[in-house]
């Protein structure tokens, strides 16, 4: 057994060799810190497998719970696969950075990731307010520098800097909650936040107040409605690989996140009912603007970006259903965990084949997949998938969610989230499918032959069969998320 | 054996994605299903009766999710329709043209969805099964469709794709309903406990069944994606949607609604009464209009369906072995008229009635084929149609325990007329293209190849067979059904 926080410090000690590696590297392709990167990162998921729940120590602010350990795989699983896209991007890149040599500047491509999904990890285990405010800086920089990265095109600068507003607002509501928080409990351990909330010594009004502040910094970074009004131009603008990485893992850190400040937010009965009204608003106005503002769109990066937010939606309507047991079928923990996995195979598996389509299509609009499936049998199939999983047809992981998702429903009886999921699911239906429609449907418009990377040609491949695995076995995911409960467990000295 | 049942058209289907001779896998594979089900209905025990069959493996074990299969006299009936409307459909697919292997691929899917939800005895798979067949329809009807393909392929998809969500939800919530500690997905085991669930928690869930349930079965007012689609769907695929698939929701009432939520089901009875002469009298009387004749036929469906709906409501054995009955009647009837629109369909694209006329004396099989698929329709004596209807009726004018005798007898009153309204039109068509003065081009038609016959003859003699002999399926249908009733 291995401490679990050595996963982290093997991170960062990779993104620092990699920078090193960078500057003093004579060679002009960079491809290799990549590729050593995947494979140290793969070995770490193996790894994550013998790390051990008691974390000595680090106790007061840091959790190996099952929940922490499934959050770190997600997050370097997600970091493996963009670092695959960013192999594949190298050429799009090239031309929109500045450099004398063709390799200039694409080191920091390949190690920034690695930072961010340190950060990532750190979240994930964070079970006091400093510690996760530090790793979500971690974060959050990082993607700053990448969302920015191709800064001879501008819609990429656009992007970078709306990023780095409304990033920083968001920050800032962060902290200014923690600090209303602290103010009312003088703790920022959750667990210690949780016993002060529950023995109902807080004054009720400053105490929401923080919460809110708070719901509103986590919002940003989900996408929750009416936070989301950076997402489609930054999720537009960025690099590809960046915008897949921004959509499912912060996405991933800011629910998991969420799912741990609830529990002390939801200890006293007195303010719980409120905040889960909040969350249910929240829920249902994700629902609606991510879905319907869907409908319309041309561009599938675009798309994706809208379908980011509508996904938000579900995994709302699993927190806002929030049930007092843990585990069991209808526990909104499961539905989210289990989700944000079926979420990131999918999400993932559509930035892939964008990447390799646009590649040869010179574009990334839904026109630009007509035909595929005459084209590439092998990518309109990976891409079929993909959107059927999205959209939630059984067999797929995509539906198993769904259908967890809706049962925390039922059992919290939001019959009113259910109705609006029910329309949305319908929405749904029409701008996925309108991408299949346009791959099998329709004739394509050039018939330059796609080529394939072998490695991207075996994530493919890899992706679009754990969809189908887990969407038929989903025991192995919901193994991985029994043991300890999300509620910290922690030998505190108040 | 039954799960060979659903996985080889799977298999078959995979086997022509990657390159097998796709006519020919096809042809196989809806033959060899055809057997395997013709087998597992000769071979079932029917004096010990119950499910047998029976596999299972778990999928999650703490929630008592498995995968699981097993059949008792109704499944095996439903599965008889899918083999056979399966095997005719493949049988008559014309020569396609473009992208053949993903044709058949679509239909081998179509069926498997069918065969695994009436073969399945596990709610979860009872609904993913289904929902194989989504997918593939939306692809069928916009690459091979006519007409508007792409309104309806979105229509129906969309459509179902909404209720089937609710049919999910309703299907979460009688998980639920049921008390901690025997929750089960597991059909079998929820239908062994009586009184699992409170009366008093019944009602909410079987109106999410309804509703879902409803729009699959294309009740009224949930019925207008049926008609377009049908009629834009190339001729295998009406057959199998409307001859099979559109079944799943009627099962799906009698098997899950029926047994698990009997006091709900009495609480929405006028409710459902109302629809269902919505279904019988309002759209039978569209369809009386229409001046396609694939339109027609998808009316025709939707209209019938009422009369299975009247059958289930009634809640007593007479009733709902009648709408089960007539659940695989109309299976194998409509499945012939789609299959002969069909062949009218190569000569005459828009089936307009007007344009036809006299056909019958250039194709005098093809008339007297159809003259029977459409007595068979509307429900002349010597048709399975005719006994299942008549059992319907009697079963609904003397409705179950708990239900308003006189609401069921004046819905019935207007079932009855629903026979009138049948008769109308479907003769109505038949005169316009049949007889009468010649209509263009009415020196070139002839009747269909032999080996294009032989679809429609099985169809056909099977609807004879069961006409005549209803007695040999309702001993199949009539034990299991008793047991799915309210005691």
């Amino acid at each position: 057994m291995i401490p679990s926080i050595s996963l982290e410090i093997t991170v960062l000690i990779l993104g620092i060799f990699l920078l090193l590696a960078e500057s003093f590297s004579k060679s002009d392709d960079k491809r290799g810190l990549a590729k050593a990167a995947i494979a140290i990162l793969v070995a770490l998921i193996g790894f994550s497998f013998f790390a051990k729940a008691d974390v000595g120590d680090l106790a007061p602010f840091y959790t190996a719970d099952a929940t922490a350990l499934f959050f770190k795989r997600i997050a370097l699983l997600t970091t493996v696969i963009v670092l695959i896209m960013a192999l594949e991007y190298q050429s799009v890149l090239q031309k929109f950075i500045p450099g004398l040599t063709p390799g200039a500047g694409l080191g920091e491509f390949y190690s920034l990731p690695v930072f961010t999904c340190a950060g990532l990890m750190f979240m994930a285990s964070a079970v006091d307010f400093l510690l996760i405010f530090v790793s979500l800086e971690l974060v959050t920089i990082s993607f700053y520098v990448l969302v920015a990265y191709m800064r001879r095109q501008s819609a990429c600068l656009e992007a970078g800097v709306k990023y780095l507003i409304l990033g920083a607002l968001s920050t800032g509501f962060l902290v200014y909650g923690i600090t209303w928080i602290f103010g009312v409990t003088g703790q920022t351990n959750l667990e210690l936040i949780r016993q002060v909330v529950e023995a109902g010594h807080v004054p009720e009004a400053p105490f929401l107040f923080g919460v809110v502040l708070i719901l509103i910094a986590l919002g940003f970074k989900i996408a929750a409605v009416p936070f989301q009004l950076w997402v489609p131009d930054v999720y537009q603008g960025a690099p590809t690989p960046i915008t897949a990485f921004l959509s499912v893992g912060s996405k991933a850190a800011g629910f998991i996140v969420l799912l741990r400040v609830l529990q002390p937010f939801l200890a006293s009965p007195e303010t719980s009912g409120k905040i889960l009204t909040v969350l249910g608003i929240l829920a249902g106005a994700t629902l609606i603007y991510g879905n319907l503002a869907a409908l319309p769109q041309d561009n599938f990066k675009r798309l994706l970006a809208y379908s980011s937010i509508a996904h938000a939606g579900y995994l709302l309507i699993a927190v806002a259903s929030v049930s007092s047991s843990p585990e069991g079928f209808a526990s909104s923990r499961v539905a989210v965990a289990y989700y944000l996995a079926g979420y990131l195979l999918m999400t993932l598996l559509s930035f892939l084949i964008l990447i390799v389509v646009a590649r040869h299509s010179r574009g990334d609009d839904i026109a630009h997949f007509n035909g595929l499936g005459k084209r590439s049998p092998f990518l309109a199939f990976g891409l079929l998938v993909a959107m059927l999983s999205l959209a939630g047809i059984p067999f797929t992981v995509g539906f198993f969610g769904k259908f967890l998702v809706f049962a925390t429903a039922v059992q919290a009886h939001n019959y009113g989230l259910l109705g609006i999921g029910i329309v949305t699911v319908g929405a749904g239906f029409y701008y996925y499918l309108r991408v299949v429609a346009a791959m099998y449907w329709l004739e394509p418009g050039d018939d330059t032959v796609i080529t394939i990377a072998p490695l991207t040609r075996f994530t493919i491949g890899a992706l679009t069969l754990f969809i189908f695995v887990f969407g038929i076995f989903p025991q192995p995911i919901l193994n991985s998320l029994k043991g300890v409960p999300i509620e910290v467990r922690t030998v505190l000295h108040p | 054996m039954l799960s060979l049942i659903i996985f080889i058209p799977i298999l078959a289907a995979l086997a022509i994605l990657v390159g097998a001779p796709a006519r020919k896998t096809a042809f196989g594979a809806a033959v060899a299903q055809f057997a395997l089900t013709l087998f597992a209905l000769l071979s079932y025990d029917k004096k010990a009766g119950g499910y047998q069959f029976m596999s299972v493996s778990p999928i999650v074990p703490d929630w008592k999710l498995n995968y699981a299969v097993g059949a008792d006299g109704l499944s095996l009936v439903m599965l008889l329709l899918t083999g056979i409307v399966t095997l005719a459909a493949v049988w008559v697919t014309p020569k396609i043209e473009k992208r053949e292997g993903l044709f058949y691929a679509c239909l081998l899917f179509i069926s498997a969805g069918a065969a695994g939800a009436f073969a399945s005895t596990d709610l979860f798979f009872f609904y993913s099964f289904h929902e194989l067949a989504l997918i593939p329809t939306f692809l069928l009807i916009g690459l091979w469709g006519t007409g508007e393909r792409y309104t309806a392929a979105w229509k129906i998809t969309i459509y179902l794709g909404i209720g089937s969500i609710v049919l999910l939800i309703g299907l979460i919530d009688l998980y639920l309903a049921v008390p901690e500690g025997s929750r089960t997905f597991s059909i079998i085991e929820l239908q062994s406990t009586s009184g699992l669930i409170p009366a008093a928690a019944q009602s909410r869930p079987y109106l999410f069944l309804l509703i879902g349930f409803g729009v699959l079965i294309s009740l009224f007012p949930f019925h207008s994606w049926a008609p377009p689609a049908y009629a834009s769907a190339p001729t295998p695929v009406a057959m199998l949607h409307a001859g099979v698939l559109k079944k799943f929701g009627l099962y799906g009432l009698i098997r899950i609604a029926l047994p698990l939520l009997p006091e709900g089901a009495k609480a929405w009875a006028s409710l459902l009464l109302i629809l269902l002469v919505g279904n019988i009298i309002y759209v039978g009387l569209v369809t009386i209009a229409q001046k396609k004749l694939d339109l027609l036929l998808g009316y025709s469906s939707v209209m019938h369906m009422g009369y299975i709906f009247l059958g289930i409501a009634a809640l007593n054995i007479v009733g709902v072995s009648g709408a089960a009955l007539l659940m695989f009647a109309h299976g194998l009837s409509i499945a012939a008229l789609f299959a002969m629109a069909g062949f009218l369909r190569e000569k005459n694209p828009l089936l307009l009635l007007d344009s036809f006329g006299g056909v019958a004396k250039s194709a005098p099989w093809l008339a007297f084929a159809f003259g029977l698929a459409a007595f068979a329709s509307i429900g002349l004596p010597g048709f399975a149609n005719f006994a299942s209807e008549l059992s319907v009726f009697f079963g609904a004018f003397k409705p179950g325990p708990g239900l308003a005798a006189p609401n069921f007898q004046l819905a019935t009153v207007f079932a009855l007329w629903g026979v009138v309204i049948s008769a109308v039109y479907m003769l109505r068509a038949y005169r316009a293209i049949f007889l009468g003065a010649p209509g263009k081009d009415a020196a070139e038609w002839a009747d269909p190849v032999k080996s294009l016959r032989w679809p429609v003859i099985l169809l056909l003699a099977l609807l004879l067979i069961a006409g005549f002999a209803p007695g040999a399926f309702l001993a199949y249908l009539q034990p299991s059904i008793q047991a799915l009733l309210p005691k």
